[in-house]
């Protein structure tokens, strides 16, 4: 049996690879799918640790996520493709209307 | 006592408050469905529906028990048990008549408003009709909470009123009305939610009335406060008032005269349903103080119209002035005072409502708000300059009509109560008389302007939206107890719960940690 | 008819009248209207004559139609009194208030707004037939108001004169100021004893001890501060010092109001309430040396005003606070018998003035006396009946002025003390003066020659009958008015003040038979010196005006002609500063810079705020993305750092 600390070992690489992937790259599409790394990293973490305590919690909480995380993606996607319409662009530092 | 021993259930073969509140409202939201191109249906329904309300409404003037201060009318159903919130709607003696002046005042606003508004016709009366549902939704309202929830529900389209039909500075003037309101109404809210804490866990008004007396004075004082913040700024008291003269003057006709006629009056009815039944004994220390507060108001609020150049900003300025009287009268805390200052609400509603009406119906026609531009406006529009005379006499407390029943009445029980301020307060009557004068002159006599020389005189549309006010002015006046019968009973136990109070403290005493 | 109905039509008749003509005038009755007026306050005439005989006959009434405001222990009612003093003031109200609309069919014959005019007139005469019915304190409040609305109608009847609007609406705050104090002194009424009627009020203060109280940190008994206060009023509305100002520029209306407002009926109000109220008065010595004082000062500032001044209603005017003040003066000195007995003939001979300079206006087209003279000629009875009455005013022996002034100064003598004596010293220098202005009045206007030039002069005429009957019939009580006043001396009782002695009561007189035929004999001396110097200066041609002008370089002469510079004075202190006070202070500064200055200087500060701040949005996604992946570390570290530590 594969030991926990191998699966958080795996939740956490997975997660920092998204928070790297996330902070270094400019395309937005890039940028998204570093975010759903992220939601899985933390998925892959909640289930083992379900497993571990013997808490069906857990996987409850993984499947909430998953479908947050669907509607994100084809809410995110949608604003991502208006963007692109509108500005012929999907590199982030050119869409900075936010700015203060 | 308990809560229900003080509520008398309504009778009548429909629950009048609720449909007096939710008809305006379930209107204007149907009204919503009617296209927009369509004026002429819109006006006519919005005036219907108004219409409708107001004789809905007459119950309450002819079914009213005059002989107990209790609640009438009352209907109670659970609302969200779990914060033990009810949907409790009740009218007194001290209530009912500003139902009746809201039903009324909507009316006239819709029939103001018949050419003046031109666009997003649809949307003005909505607003209009819902504005009418909040207004009597406050004044019926037995629960905090529910009380709360129409108290800001007003807000809104009033804010919207101002701020799309409005003059030119409107959103200048809706952001201050706004941002005055709410200030005063967060603090309030707190208040509000500190009673039920310390009130034991209720909304109900006359629950409360039972509870919160019994709090230690520093308490009292802290919530009375609070309240006040929210009332203050409503009345509006010296100094908190500015907002009034720019919501005023950029505000539409109809948006004036539901401004002068209902909405300010929420603030003096906050004092007489909360503030005092709820904190005698803070009430009893803040008499004094409040009175001085409101004979600065008087006298700051007239001169201050002796430096006004636009004809509505003078009447705004007028009616901080006469709200001043109204809150002397109010916290004399004897009969003559509360009486009159209950009256002196009605009446300013009445006569400043009149006189936005008639500043509005000229304004139609001139499109100027500037005194300087009109004159001699006697000859040109007789039958016009013998209402404004009306209107004019009234506000300066002349016998006969009802500002005289008012003024007199306040300032009696204000100078039996405190004679320096009330030596004071009288010196209002001439300020009035002063400026009101002035005004007339320098509008209806002298040369006639050749801007309103070719005027039209009003039309019959517009006599009668503003016959009505005439009317009240001579019914007041003439046969006030027709209106004073109403308060007797309420106002005698408002009496009773302030005389209960401790009046050994001085403010000084408490503010000190006795 | 049973006698409450007559009571409710006297003043009723005049209101119908008025909502009559006010509803239906403008279109339909137009140039009829001063049929369904004067019918109206004839009506009301006939009804007063019949309700003086009443009371002649004892019937008196006292009673309440309805209650009109109750609040707590406060019940005012509407109700009327009829008394020997209310049947006297019904009777000169409506005398010459009949008179008066009959006068001005003639007068405004053709004014634009001639419905409105005698809707007005109703409206007064029933507004001040309120007034002297009223029995409580609230109602004849409200008369007292209605006439002062009335008088600013009527004073700004030609409202399109600017002088004639200002005038009115001058007329009607300076009233208020009058009305301040009287509305005080009414609370204090019932603070004091818990009622406003009347009878109840004047029933309590028998045996009744004024406590003492503390004003301003003075000491004063109640009663004189309660009597001080409602006095206030009567110094308005009667133009007394220092209110006095409104009178002489309500002349501006049309000169029928002013006979019947500003000189027979509206400006006595004052005179009337003191005379009612003398339960009151009587019991603070010192509230009646005020208004003794005040009176007398007032009528002698007056009569020097009036010496010197040139518009012909402006003299009468004067002449009429000056006779406002005797009439004061006689109330203080506690004879309101005497004083309400100078109202009804002086109600007489100054109608007659008024309107006799009407006539004369309406046949010259000017006011100004320097642009008159040698009308006399031209017409007559306007000219004899002018004449009468001013040697009434003079007090030229048996006829109606001459009576009644001899009375006042008679019990101004015999008040007794020091005081008395002043007073009537004051009270016999105004007669001269009285006697001399009102005579050089009639020499510049009637005799002599007309300077108004050629052109005018042929068109001058006497007026129609509808004008001068009723100056003959006034002319008619200005001589033979006072008859029903003979004083003791001449034998028998005085029938006027014992009329009203059930009212008014009855003063002490201290003196002789033989002091009184001296007062009397001084009186009518100095009348006829008056007249003899009017004669000297005027009468004849000489430049002794012009050389008396000039003494001390003509300061005096710019005094009298200023009128002190009391307006000058008030519109400074009162009118200028106001309106200064509220541009300069209240609305620049309290309500601009300071509360506005919060209000928008809050908001505009978290602007500035926000301005330095929201630099730190870039609206670069990696620099929000990068200090969110921090701050979880920097949580993390504490989290953890927390928990080890």
């Amino acid at each position: 049996m594969v030991p926990l600390s191998w699966y958080m070992g795996l939740s956490a690489a997975v997660f920092s690879i998204g928070i790297f992937g996330f902070l270094t790259r400019r395309n937005i599409i890039i940028m998204f799918m570093s975010i759903e790394l992220m939601l899985n990293a933390v998925n892959i973490n909640l289930v083992a640790m379900s497993h571990y305590l013997q808490d069906i919690r857990g996987q409850v909480m993984v499947m909430f996520i998953i479908a947050v995380a669907a509607a994100e993606a084809a809410i995110g996607l949608a604003i991502i493709i208006a963007i692109f319409r509108n500005r012929a662009t999907v590199h982030v530092d050119e869409i900075n209307e936010m700015k203060g | 006592m308990t809560d229900l021993d003080s509520m008398i259930p309504n009778t009548l073969a429909y629950p009048i408050l609720t449909v007096l509140t939710f008809l305006p409202i379930v209107g204007g939201l149907l009204l919503m469905l009617v296209p927009s191109s369509s004026h002429r249906l819109i006006r006519t329904s919005a005036l219907g529906m108004t219409l409708l309300t107001f004789l809905l409404s007459l119950p309450l003037f002819t079914s009213f028990d005059k002989s107990t201060w209790m609640m009438q009318f009352t209907e109670n159903r659970p609302w969200i048990e779990a914060w033990n919130i009810n949907y409790s709607l009740g009218v007194d003696g001290i209530s009912v008549l500003f139902v009746l002046l809201s039903t009324l005042v909507a009316i006239l606003c819709v029939l103001i408003s018949w050419t003046a508004i031109e666009q997003k016709v649809k949307e003005f009366h909505v607003a209009i009709l819902i504005i009418e549902g909040a207004m009597i939704g406050v004044f019926c309202s037995l629960d905090l909470f529910l009380f709360y929830v129409f108290w800001e529900a007003m807000l809104i389209p009033m804010y919207l009123l101002i701020g799309i039909w409005g003059g030119p500075g409107r959103l200048y003037a809706t952001i201050k009305f706004f941002l005055y309101t709410l200030v005063g109404s967060l603090l309030m809210l707190i208040g509000i939610i500190t009673l039920y804490l310390k009130g034991g866990q209720t909304f109900s008004i006359p629950e409360l009335m039972a509870q919160a007396p019994g709090f230690s004075v520093e308490l009292q004082l802290t919530l009375w406060v609070a309240f006040f913040a929210a009332f203050a700024v409503k009345v509006p008291m010296f100094p908190v008032h500015t907002w009034l003269p720019d919501a005023h003057t950029e505000a539409p006709t109809a948006g004036s005269v539901i401004l002068a006629a209902v909405l300010i009056k929420m603030g003096a009815y906050g004092f007489l349903r909360f503030s005092i039944p709820f904190f005698p004994g803070a009430t009893q220390l803040m008499a004094v103080p409040m009175m001085a507060l409101s004979v600065v108001a008087i006298v700051y609020g007239a001169v201050i119209c002796y430096g006004q150049t636009d004809l509505k900003r003078l009447i705004a300025y007028s009616s901080v002035s006469h709200m001043g009287f109204v809150t002397l009268g109010i916290f004399a805390l004897n009969t003559q005072g509360l009486e009159g200052g209950i009256l002196q609400m009605l009446n300013h509603g009445v006569v400043t409502g009149g006189l936005f009406l008639m500043v509005g119906a000229v304004y139609e026609r001139t499109h100027s708000r500037e005194i300087a531009y009109y004159g001699g406006m006697a000859r040109s529009l007789p039958v016009y300059a013998v209402f404004f005379m009306v209107l004019t006499l009234s506000a300066i407390g002349f016998p006969t009509t009802n500002g005289f029943i008012g003024e007199f009445l306040i300032l009696l029980g204000g100078f039996a109560r405190h004679k320096p301020l009330g030596v004071v307060a009288a010196t209002g009557v001439i300020l009035g008389a002063g400026y009101m004068l002035w005004l007339y002159r320098r509008v209806f006599f002298q040369e006639t302007s050749e801007n309103v020389s070719a005027l039209q005189d009003l039309t019959g549309r517009e006599i009668v939206a503003v016959l009505p006010m005439l009317i009240f002015v001579f019914w007041i006046g003439l046969y006030p107890n027709a209106f004073l019968g109403f308060m007797h009973a309420s106002v005698e136990h408002l009496i009773a719960q302030v005389g209960q109070a401790e009046e050994t403290l001085t403010l000084a005493q408490v503010l000190m940690g006795r | 008819m049973d006698i409450t109905m007559v009571h409710i039509l006297i003043p009723a008749l005049p209101f119908l009248a008025f909502l009559v003509n006010g509803l239906l005038g403008a279109r339909l009755i137009r140039d009829q209207a001063h049929w369904v007026a004067t019918l109206a306050v004839a009506g009301s005439w006939v009804l007063s004559v019949m309700t003086l005989m009443d009371v002649l006959h004892g019937k008196t009434f006292y009673g309440n139609i309805y209650t009109w405001i109750s609040s707590g222990g406060l019940d005012v009612s509407v109700g009327f009194s009829i008394d020997p003093l209310t049947a006297v003031m019904l009777i000169v109200v409506t005398t010459v208030s009949t008179l008066v609309h009959v006068y001005s069919v003639g007068y405004m014959h053709g004014e634009r707004g001639y419905w409105r005019f005698y809707a007005y007139l109703s409206l007064f005469t029933f507004s001040m037939l309120m007034l002297v019915m009223s029995n409580n304190f609230v109602q004849l409040f409200f008369g007292w108001e209605a006439v002062g609305l009335c008088s600013y109608l009527l004073i700004g009847f030609y409202y399109d004169k600017e002088a004639a609007a200002v005038a009115g609406s001058k007329a009607f705050i300076v009233n208020r100021f009058g009305d301040f104090g009287f509305a005080l002194g009414v609370f204090l009424v019932f603070l004091t004893f818990g009622s406003l009627d009347y009878r109840t009020v004047f029933a309590a203060l028998s045996g009744w001890e004024s406590p003492v109280v503390e004003v301003f940190g003075l000491e004063a008994d109640l009663v004189t501060v309660i009597a001080l206060l409602l006095f206030c009023g009567a110094v308005g509305k009667s133009a007394q010092i220092p209110l006095h100002v409104w009178l002489p520029d309500a002349m501006e209306g049309p000169t029928p109001v002013s006979a019947l407002i500003h000189a027979a009926t509206m400006v006595t109000a004052g005179v009337f309430l003191v005379a009612r109220c003398n339960p009151l008065f009587n019991l603070s010595a010192t509230a009646m040396s005020t208004v003794a004082i005040v009176g007398a000062i007032t009528s002698l500032f007056a009569a020097t005003i009036a010496l010197v001044q040139n518009d012909i209603k402006r003299v009468v005017a004067y002449s009429t606070i000056s006779q406002l003040g005797y009439m004061v003066l006689a109330c203080g000195v506690g004879a309101y018998s005497a004083g309400i007995f100078h109202l009804y003939t002086h109600a007489f001979f100054k109608a007659l003035l008024f309107l006799g300079a009407g006539s004369v206006i309406h046949a010259v087209h000017d006011q100004d006396i320097r642009n008159m003279g040698g009308l006399f000629k031209h017409m007559k009875i306007t000219a004899i009946t002018f004449w009468i009455a001013s040697l009434s005013i003079s007090g030229f022996p048996l006829l109606a002025g001459f009576f009644s002034k001899d009375e006042i100064l008679w019990m101004a003598y015999a008040s007794g003390g020091v005081q008395g004596k002043l007073l009537w010293l004051v009270g016999t220098l105004v007669a001269l003066l009285t006697a001399f202005y009102s005579f050089r009045l009639i020499f510049l206007t009637f005799h002599g020659e007309f300077r108004g030039g050629h052109e005018k002069e042929h068109h001058l005429h006497e007026s129609s009958p509808v004008i001068t009957v009723p100056l003959i019939i006034l002319c008619v009580g200005a001589v033979a008015s006072g008859w029903v006043g003979l004083p003791p001396v001449f034998g028998m009782e005085n029938q006027f003040a014992h009329f009203l002695q059930p009212v008014l009561g009855h003063p002490e007189a201290h003196g002789t038979h033989a002091e009184e035929w001296m007062v009397m004999g001084v009186s009518v001396a100095v009348g006829l010196l008056g007249i003899g110097a009017a004669w000297v200066l005027y009468g004849r041609r000489s430049d002794l005006p012009a050389r008396l002008g000039a003494l001390a370089n003509g300061v005096p002469y710019r005094w009298l002609l200023n009128k002190y510079y009391v307006d000058e004075l008030y519109n400074l202190v009162f009118i200028r500063a106001t309106v200064a006070a509220a541009r300069n202070v209240l609305v620049a500064v309290t309500d601009g810079a300071v509360i506005e200055g919060i209000v928008n200087g809050v908001p505009a500060m978290i602007g500035r705020i926000s301005e330095k701040v929201r630099g730190l949005q870039t609206g670069v996604l990696h620099h929000y993305a990068s200090i969110m992946a921090f701050g979880v570390l920097l949580l993390f570290a504490i989290v953890i750092g927390w928990g080890g530590g």
